[in-house]
């Protein structure tokens, strides 16, 4: 079937609400990476044979990532007039039982999550909340996530029943080019990449620039770690981005798109190469899209494991010709981009918002957030924090709201210390500032950065000289080399770090740090180098104690650094059940079994596993 | 207008495509592949060479049958990656970017899976294992020998 004008996409959605809402017994299965690292595979084909052999009839769905990660695998259960259930922490044992529950005319309490709340009233289970009732939820309001883990991401018919496409038709068959740039720039969109650039104008330069063709680009080299919330979009939503880039290619004038996709996420390179597929088969993707006279393709470019891609100007350079080294700006993409030509490029989830602000308009968008900061932000909530997951919030929410509201705070107990936010070019804020607002400027102000939206989470078991180090390690593998003062400087600061962590540092090394790091950032040429000294220096000026802890008294606060630390067995607590015995990497423990061990401190490494691992916490860091 | 004539460059994306399917075929990149890549895409040798050493995921060496990649990505560095790299080093007897001798593993690390919230995380081949501790491994490694046939 082909999609012609307008109403063809009635057709589409028709079908695609007859398996999002059957009229029977609906299963999903979060199956996008995060899932599949916990089993879903083995939850879902658990759930298909063993609803084959009660002979239980049911849709069973592989959906992608509702984003609360830290209870998967979940199962999304569907049953018309009853409600729809989450069922958390699945296994194929749980699976199996859930199946005969529901064979036997049963909605199971037992392991449910929470009740999704439907248009219809649903029948709340006793004692389960409703999804939106969750602390985790609770504050969340999702738009570049509305789909995900709602629908099956493979089939189109599913987004365009959640209004899917409803927004390229209006953009192509009721607005002027310049309508939509004017309603991208009324919403007040900002860039969601990191930058926070204004996105209406970014397009309006590429309008207006001289030059055709022109070129839209989704950057989704989603490289930072700790963030993965373009990795969830591209698997569990790819027509919400491919949408908003047809929509943006309308608005510019430019009929080729490229989706560079992260090398590393081979499941959203699947995905969104079906994805593609699919809108040209269906004629959303090709000439004459809508019967509106315009034509726009889309080609998938996969990445190949290099941080610096993600800069714009090295991911263009990548495409271009292989190697993806960053070029001085201006000239902007905007001006001159891919092939010399003006180009538009965006964040996945600055794509995915298009399409949600092209189909409810720009007013609905500006009632979301606050002045300057409009619309959501997606998290990915993560480190030593309770509930880890993605989280989409409206600008402006508080760090503590984030940190101890919706994560729950500390993991097991511990005491939250800092957060790292905006990955390698971030900082860490301590949790003294939790009182600030999340927005790009209070984050900048405070030294660190929004950036793509990783936030870990920090407690006093982390050290932060170590993490300083850590983030420099990381800069100065993927600084390209091209220019010096990123290549040299990295290495510099890197050589520091070490020294102190190693116990041999001085207190002057703190003030060559922080000079070489206010060199690197005014010299360097793009944003990796320009931004690899803001986790140093946000250490450096929140937990400058913990510097000199390990400088002047020798002694690492958190317990991390190894030449600073010691690991002993406590005879009155140790009973000998060997554990640590058998998993020590380095066989530097001995003893008789039920009889207290021993660490030889000369072959201990200092790794700190027998630590972790220990069942009645008889393994003391000496700090 | 240049005064000689220049080859069209390749379609976008090309010569990452060309290596990748490459990759794919022979689990890394034999330099008879990159000399024909050269040829066929019209660009020089160097550039295909540059672009082929300039990425992580790309090698010049053969791999082992098996590619076990450790995330060393911030959530899983701070929630014990490091003691993940140190028992699977330890277990293999090879450090990162080195194959076993019997070219069954070749270990890697990387910055980012994507998958923080299960940190700290291993890739082995396409699985990717969360939410694991350093005395899960070797019953991971158990199950890709066992699958060769090898035993433990």
């Amino acid at each position: 079937m082909r999609v012609h004008m307008r109403s063809d996409l009635d057709r589409l959605r028709a079908e695609g609400l007859s398996t999002l809402y059957p009229d029977g017994l609906r299963i999903g299965v979060g199956m996008a990476t995060c899932g599949l690292a916990t089993g879903a595979a083995a939850v879902y084909d658990a759930l298909r044979d063993e609803s084959a052999a009660r002979g239980l009839d049911l849709t069973l769905v592989a959906t992608g990532c509702i984003g609360y990660c830290q209870q998967e695998p979940l199962v999304d259960v569907r049953v018309p007039d009853r409600g729809r259930v989450l069922y958390a922490r699945m296994n194929p044992e749980r699976a199996r039982a859930l199946v005969a529950a529901l064979a036997g005319g049963e909605l199971p309490a037992e392991g449910a999550l929470a009740v999704i709340p439907e248009d219809h009233p649903s029948k709340v289970l006793p004692g389960v909340p409703f999804l939106n009732e969750l602390p985790f939820y609770a504050r969340q309001h999702k738009i570049i996530l509305r789909n995900s883990g709602l629908v099956d991401p493979t089939r189109v018919e599913e987004y365009v029943a959640r209004e899917g496409y409803q927004a390229l038709a209006h953009a192509l068959l009721d607005l002027s080019q310049q309508d939509v740039i004017d309603e991208v720039v009324s919403a007040g969109l900002r860039g969601r990449g990191g930058g926070g650039f204004p996105t209406g104008c970014k397009w309006q330069v590429c309008r207006d620039a001289a030059g055709e063709p022109k070129y839209v680009i989704c950057n989704g080299d989603e490289g930072d770690p700790g963030a993965y919330m373009d990795r969830t979009v591209l698997e569990s939503d790819p027509h919400s981005v491919i949408e908003g880039m047809i929509i943006g290619g309308y608005a510019v004038g430019a009929h080729e798109g490229t989706l560079y996709v992260r090398d590393e996420y081979p499941l959203a390179v699947e995905r969104v190469s079906q994805a593609v597929a699919q809108a040209e088969e269906l004629g959303l993707l090709g000439e004459d899209i809508l019967g509106s006279g315009f034509g726009f393709r889309i080609d998938v470019v996969r990445g190949a494991g290099a941080f610096v891609c993600g800069e714009e100007t090295a991911l263009i350079a990548s495409i271009e010709g292989g190697l993806g080294e960053p070029s001085p700006k201006p000239p902007y993409p905007a001006v001159s981009g891919l092939w010399g030509q003006p180009t538009v490029i965006n964040n996945v989830k600055t794509w995915a918002s298009v399409s949600a602000i092209l189909a409810r308009g720009a007013a609905w968008y500006t009632g979301i957030g606050v002045e300057g900061n409009r619309g959501t932000v997606v998290f990915s909530l993560v480190g030593k924090v309770a509930n880890t997951g993605l989280v989409e919030v409206p600008l402006g929410l508080t760090l503590r709201e984030m940190i101890e509201g919706i994560g729950g705070g500390g993991l097991d107990g511990k005491v939250v210390k800092a957060v790292q936010t905006g990955g390698p070019s971030g900082g860490c804020l301590p949790a003294r500032l939790f009182h600030l607002p999340i927005d790009y400027e209070t984050l900048t102000q405070a030294g660190s950065i929004m950036g793509s939206g990783g936030m870990v989470v920090m407690d006093e078991e982390t050290c932060m000289v170590d993490v300083a180090r850590y983030f420099l390690t990381f800069t100065m593998d993927e600084s390209c080399g091209k220019c010096t003062p990123c290549r040299e400087g990295t290495r510099a600061m890197y050589e520091i770090l070490t020294r102190i962590i190693d116990g041999g540092g001085t207190l002057e090394d703190l003030d060559n740090l922080e000079e070489i790091a206010t060199w690197v950032k005014a010299a360097s040429l793009c944003g990796l180098g320009q931004t690899a000294p803001n986790p140093v220096l946000s250490t450096l000026r929140y937990f400058r104690d913990e510097y000199e802890a390990h400088i002047v008294e020798k002694r690492c606060p958190a317990g991390v650094c190894r030449a600073l630390i010691r690991l002993a067995i406590q005879p009155e607590l140790c009973t000998g059940c060997g554990l640590c015995l058998r998993e020590c990497p380095v066989g530097a423990i001995t003893g008789e079994s039920k009889e207290p061990h021993v660490i030889d401190p000369d072959l201990c490494t200092r790794c700190r596993l027998c630590h972790d691992i220990c069942p009645v916490g008889a393994v003391e860091i000496v700090r | 207008m240049p005064l000689i004539p220049q080859p069209a460059p390749p379609a976008g994306g090309a010569l990452l495509a060309r290596l990748h399917a490459i990759n794919a075929e022979h689990g890394y990149l034999p330099e008879a592949e990159l000399r024909l890549a050269a040829d066929e895409l019209g660009v020089p040798t160097s550039q295909v060479y540059s672009a082929a050493s300039f990425y992580a995921a790309f090698t010049l060496e053969p791999r082992g049958r098996h590619t076990i990649q450790v995330c060393l990505g911030t959530a899983c560095y701070i929630r014990g990656g490091d003691k993940l790299l140190e028992k699977l080093q330890a277990t293999l007897g090879v450090g990162p970017g080195e194959t076993t001798e019997d070219r069954a593993f070749t270990l890697e690390t990387v910055y980012c899976l994507g998958s923080c919230s299960m940190s700290p995380v291993i890739r082995v081949d396409g699985d990717t294992y969360g939410r694991l501790r350093a005395d899960r491994l070797p019953r991971i490694l158990k199950k890709y020998r066992a699958a060769e046939g090898q035993g433990p």
